[in-house]
């Protein structure tokens, strides 16, 4: 029974007739592939001049700077949303229930609105025209909205998830309620967070990617000059997809990495999408 | 506030549109996603693979990129799925927008779908299915009667986050010509700029309805199926 509860090992017929079913969905899958880079093909777009832009210097240059604005959004809108995390995820197992109905309001409000919806919101409230904010802001203060409701979440999560005895054994030392939550809880909740924190920048960064819909700038935006220009929406399209994939791939291995190297085996914490009360968290 | 009242019909047209998108997306991506995880922890090696290889990618790519690969590069290709305008139930026939939204809604939300349902399928302990060979259960009675009915149960929580994720993704679509919900939104604030925080409120009061229904019958589901167990 090495194989899992759906099957058992298999034995003589099954190897042959796995066998043979490996055979025919190679040659499906091969099929699959064959077609699509025919289809490339028979439209023309395989032909040099419309990847020759990636391989110039300066479109480089271009999309370097793109995946730098998107780096940067990411990074900013990550760090304030640990701040607006903290924050309310402590708000939210505050012993005042003046403090925690309104952080629980906060955090479900955000969680339960579209990114999309409140990039939008605040681009039409504070940017268009002339306001304060550029598309860029907008776009870094809906992200921390977002994934600060998020973090706010795993933090609670977190914290509950640090062994009761800890917390009692920290109060019959005779610290106070704030010096357990600095001192014991809160560094052993985060050695249990980080991995799903670095979850959440790969989530950040692909939404990252909804500035578009709002003129900010950014490697999704950046396409569409290029194939105004080069008529090459597939060739971008490739290329620009796997950038993303690249960056998101590396975080996730940092994520599995730190996952083994500070949590061991254990499943990584995992909030539902809304509702504290819906499901039992870890 | 008479912003939303008096344009009351783009508002409901808006959240029929989401809605709309929700089901038709949430169903195929179901379909599709329960295909890929056959394929990812069925025996063979090749299609788990594939499927893995095609949840890795999906994942990590932003969803508004495969909005952009199906609704701008595939046309250039001649995938335009204008053939969806040709069929028509009387007088009511789907737009090509609404099936390209639908197909890249599907593509990517698939991926996270296969990967919910492989989380139920391990949460079942591998003691369960050897206890069931060994009372001398055969393969079809330990799937129906021990692992499938743990499966389920597991996987509720996660596919709930999933589809409530899905409904909130809607929102992508109003980025290339679907006049749902979000692009009634800027539709509105367009309208009547000096009413975008009632608007703003007026439509995530819509989102937050339609992604508490989905939360609260994914609760329903889960105490209807619950087992006295421990």
């Amino acid at each position: 029974m090495s194989a899992g509860v759906l099957f058992d090992a298999p034995g003589p017929k099954a190897r042959v007739r796995h066998r043979i079913y490996t055979v025919l969905s190679v040659l499906a899958l091969a099929g699959v592939v064959a077609l699509v880079v025919l289809r490339l093909a028979d439209k023309g777009q395989l032909e040099y001049a419309l990847w020759e832009p990636f391989v110039t210097p300066d479109y480089l240059q271009v999309i370097l700077d793109a995946l730098t604005q998107t780096l940067k959004m990411a990074f900013g809108a990550i760090v304030l949303a640990i701040v607006f995390g903290v924050l309310f995820g402590i708000g939210k197992l505050s012993d005042h229930a003046w403090v925690r109905w309104p952080s629980w309001a906060v955090v479900e409000f955000f969680r339960a609105v579209p990114v999309l919806l409140l990039m939008t919101g605040l681009w039409l409230a504070f940017s268009i025209g002339d306001g304060p904010l550029s598309p860029f802001w907008c776009v870094v203060i809906a992200l921390t909205l977002y994934n600060g409701s998020v973090l706010a979440e795993v933090l609670r999560a977190g914290i509950n998830a640090v062994p009761a005895g800890q917390v009692e054994a920290a109060y019959a030392l005779g610290l106070r309620k704030s010096q357990v939550i600095w001192l014991v809880q809160l560094p052993q909740a985060v050695k249990i967070m980080l991995p799903a924190l670095v979850s959440q920048c790969v989530v950040a960064l692909k939404d990252t990617s909804l500035g578009y819909y709002i003129t900010a700038p950014g490697l999704t935006a950046v396409m569409r000059p290029i194939y105004l220009e080069f008529q090459n929406q597939v060739p971008t399209a490739i290329v620009i997809a796997s950038i993303y994939i690249v960056v998101n791939i590396l975080l996730t291995l940092l994520a599995t990495w730190l996952q083994h190297k500070l949590v061991g085996e254990r499943k990584q914490l995992d909030v539902p999408m809304v509702g504290a009360g819906t499901t039992s968290t870890t | 506030m008479e912003a939303v009242l008096s344009d009351y019909d783009l508002y409901l047209k808006g959240f029929a549109l989401t809605v709309g998108l929700v089901l038709v997306s949430g169903v195929a991506s179901l379909v599709f996603g329960a295909l890929l995880a056959a394929a990812r922890v069925g025996p063979i090696w090749v299609l788990s693979k594939a499927a893995s290889l095609y949840v890795t990618i999906f994942r990590n790519t932003p969803l508004l990129m495969v909005f952009i690969f199906v609704a701008i590069a595939m046309p250039r290709i001649g995938i335009t799925f204008k053939f969806v305008e040709e069929i028509a139930v009387g007088d009511w026939s789907i737009s090509a927008f609404f099936f390209r939204a639908c197909v890249a809604l599907t593509l990517y939300t698939s991926a996270f779908v296969c990967e919910a349902f492989r989380s139920g399928i391990n949460a079942v302990p591998l003691g369960q299915a050897e206890a069931a060979r060994a009372l001398g259960l055969t393969f079809t009675q330990n799937m129906t009667n021990v692992v499938m009915p743990q499966a389920l149960r597991a996987v509720v929580p996660p596919l709930t986050s999933v589809i409530i994720a899905l409904t909130k993704n809607t929102s992508v679509a109003a980025a290339f010509g679907i006049a749902e919900a979000t692009s009634a939104m800027r539709t509105l604030g367009n309208r009547y700029g000096d009413q975008v925080v009632e608007i703003f409120f007026f439509i995530a009061i819509g989102y937050i309805v339609v992604v508490e229904l989905l939360a609260l019958g994914s609760y329903a589901l889960e105490r209807r199926w619950k087992v006295a167990s421990r």
